[in-house]
């Protein structure tokens, strides 16, 4: 049983779990840069405890800063949230060590498959197809695994996820720059810099599972398509994934399922795959052990509040839901608003937003942080906020989302909001089932 | 803790959904909130509503928020160009901690030439010399939030 529950992250992410916490009866607080102090998570939390200055290298990723404030704010439990801290099994033993409960699987578990190598190995060994490639500590081993792959590849980084580090190489010159990037990426990312090579596969869709386990029983609660990505980084998400074969649903569910088993999961996961477009062939990616920014989506097909099952499991109790329980309704399209800026290249636009005007009404759930006045900091990502529509049909959904795309006003930053109205309107997003090279012929 | 959640804005939304009304707003010492029907769609029992929050941000997160970091330094020297940065961060002269930096004081560069990088959002964004010459002069610090167009270093152009 949780009491004090400690929020190690911060924007929409904070705001959505401290929504639950509360709602369970558990009181809540937020650990903040500072920078974030005046956020509306910081105002809506029971509590506040400062961790550290504005960079994210000596706060949100700072191991022992965090730890040591929760154990001052008697916290029993930390949730991570996702990035930052979220998977870094360093930080679930720390806190182990100081007898607070990580909620998320157990160290174990997130070596198992925050290493991207091991991953690989224990979904071969649950019988899941992955994609040829291998880690690489420097530019010399990543050349030669791309030798060994062959090229067009794929650098990410090991630690981490979310499209932070990662780059598609087409050529072996321009193999030493972007290896240098990425590995910075990964270090301010996830602070470790060590970077994967793979395959890059040219017609694929991304399609990954929503599972929970308690450590014994495992379910899934259904698809998502996340196939929308600029820069390897997801704008427009959708359960359960459009346009895919029942058989092949049906396969990937199962393959999410056992290798969740196998590993005797703790906690909310996902499991990604890359499904060919065409063949619908599918190949294990990696499985990110945490909550997702795309989650709502699930949610919304499903009626499960994730993050109250992640706060049960992490209290000890078994799951309580089976998987006949879990009947997904309906077509769910969750979109990002970033603040970018369109007219640079979607170059992110840190500032303050001087009017947020979001939109409201049936089927309409907003998860964000920023009301009038609020901030977007240099320091973290440029997420302000995601809107998520939920109709009786895809078709009816993606609509309803043109409507409330419409109805959206933020001032003061630009953002994301002309693209996906853009998106909304583009026939082969509207058909459904589109493949992560969408914005190669976008206009 | 009692806040406005948003199951509390949707059944606002909901019960203002079967009237004539426009719009609503309601203040208590904690939010402000304003929900709104949105013109446009000449269809009432289409139209789309919107919510806008106010929490009362202190006016001091406006004020720090409009100037943090260092300020844009002084004016060129006479015959130097300066290269700016191209959006707000942090200025890195190298690629990792503990890597040689990108360019040394001294260095010839092109104007493709990448002389540092400036992280925002987590982002690395490479900053391009912008200009052909000889690097004279860093003027931030490695590791230290610059604002758009501060200049990062001098160079004399050839």
């Amino acid at each position: 049983m949780i009491r004090r529950l400690f929020i190690a992250n911060r924007g929409e992410i904070a705001l959505r779990v401290i929504r639950s916490a509360q709602r369970l009866g558990i009181v809540t607080i937020l650990g903040a840069s500072e920078s974030d102090k005046d956020s509306l998570p910081a105002r809506l939390a029971d509590e506040v405890a400062i961790i550290g200055p504005a960079p994210a290298a000596q706060s949100y990723l700072d191991v022992a800063a965090v730890v040591a404030a929760a154990r001052a704010a008697r916290a029993d439990a930390v949730h991570p949230g996702y990035g930052f801290l979220s998977e870094n099994a360093g930080f679930a033993r720390d806190l182990a060590a100081a007898g607070i409960i990580f909620v998320g699987p157990d160290p174990a578990g997130l070596d198992a498959m925050g290493d991207k190598l091991a991953a690989r190995r224990v979904a071969t060994e649950a019988g899941l197809p992955v994609v040829p490639g291998g880690e690489a500590a420097d530019a010399n081993a990543a050349m030669a695994r791309a030798l060994e792959t062959g090229f067009p590849v794929l650098l990410k980084a090991v630690a981490g996820g979310g499209g932070k580090g990662m780059k598609r190489v087409t050529c072996a010159e321009d193999l030493p720059a972007a290896i240098s990037m990425a590995m910075s990426e990964a270090q301010a990312s996830f602070g470790n810099p060590a970077v994967y090579v793979e395959r890059f596969i040219g017609s694929g869709r991304h399609v990954e599972v929503q599972v929970l386990g308690d450590g014994e029983n495992a379910i899934h609660l259904g698809t998502r398509d996340c196939s929308i990505q600029r820069r390897f980084q997801k704008l427009v998400e959708e359960a359960p994934a459009p346009d895919l074969p029942d058989a092949v649903r049906a396969g990937l569910e199962d393959a999410a399922v056992k290798l969740t088993k196998r590993l005797s999961y703790r906690g909310a996961g996902t499991v990604e795959f890359l499904v060919d477009a065409e063949t619908h062939d599918y190949f294990f990616l990696e499985m990110n052990a945490r909550i997702q920014v795309e989650h709502p989506v699930t949610e919304a097909i499903t009626g499960i509040d994730l993050v109250e099952q992640q706060l049960l499991v992490a209290g000890g109790a078994k799951l309580t839901l089976d998987q006949s329980m879990i009947r997904p309704h309906g077509h769910a399209i969750e979109v990002r608003i970033n603040a970018e800026d369109p007219a640079e290249d979607f170059r992110p636009a840190p500032g303050v937003v001087t009017r947020a005007a979001w939109p409201a009404g049936p089927g309409i759930r907003i998860d964000s942080h920023i009301a009038r006045g609020g901030v977007v900091p240099p320091f973290y990502d440029s997420l302000i906020g995601k809107l998520i529509v939920h109709g009786q049909s895809r078709a009816e959904a993606v609509a309803g989302m043109a409507r409330a795309l419409a109805a959206l006003r933020i001032e003061g930053v630009p953002t994301t909001t002309g693209l996906h109205r853009r998106i909304m309107a583009d026939p082969r997003f509207m058909a459904g089932g589109v493949d992560t090279r969408f914005f190669e012929n976008f206009v | 803790m009692s806040t406005l959640t948003p199951e509390d804005v949707a059944e606002i939304v909901a019960i203002l959904d079967g009237t004539p009304y426009a719009s609503l707003e309601i203040a208590t010492s904690r939010f402000r909130l304003r929900v709104a029907r949105e013109s446009g769609d000449a269809n009432p029992a289409r139209a789309e509503w919107s919510q806008e929050w106010d929490y009362g941000a202190p006016a001091s997160a406006m004020r720090d928020a409009a100037t943090p970091g260092v300020p844009v330094l002084d004016a060129v020297p006479d015959g130097l160009a300066s290269v700016p940065a191209p959006l707000p961060g942090v200025f890195y002269h190298a690629p990792a901690p503990g890597a040689p930096p990108f360019v040394a004081v001294g260095d010839t560069v092109s104007a493709d030439t990448v002389v540092g990088i400036v992280e925002t959002m987590k982002l690395m964004n490479p900053v391009h010399a912008g200009v052909a010459g000889k690097v004279t002069a860093f003027c931030v610090a490695n590791a230290v939030m610059v604002e758009t167009g501060t200049a990062l270093l001098h160079i004399s152009p050839t």
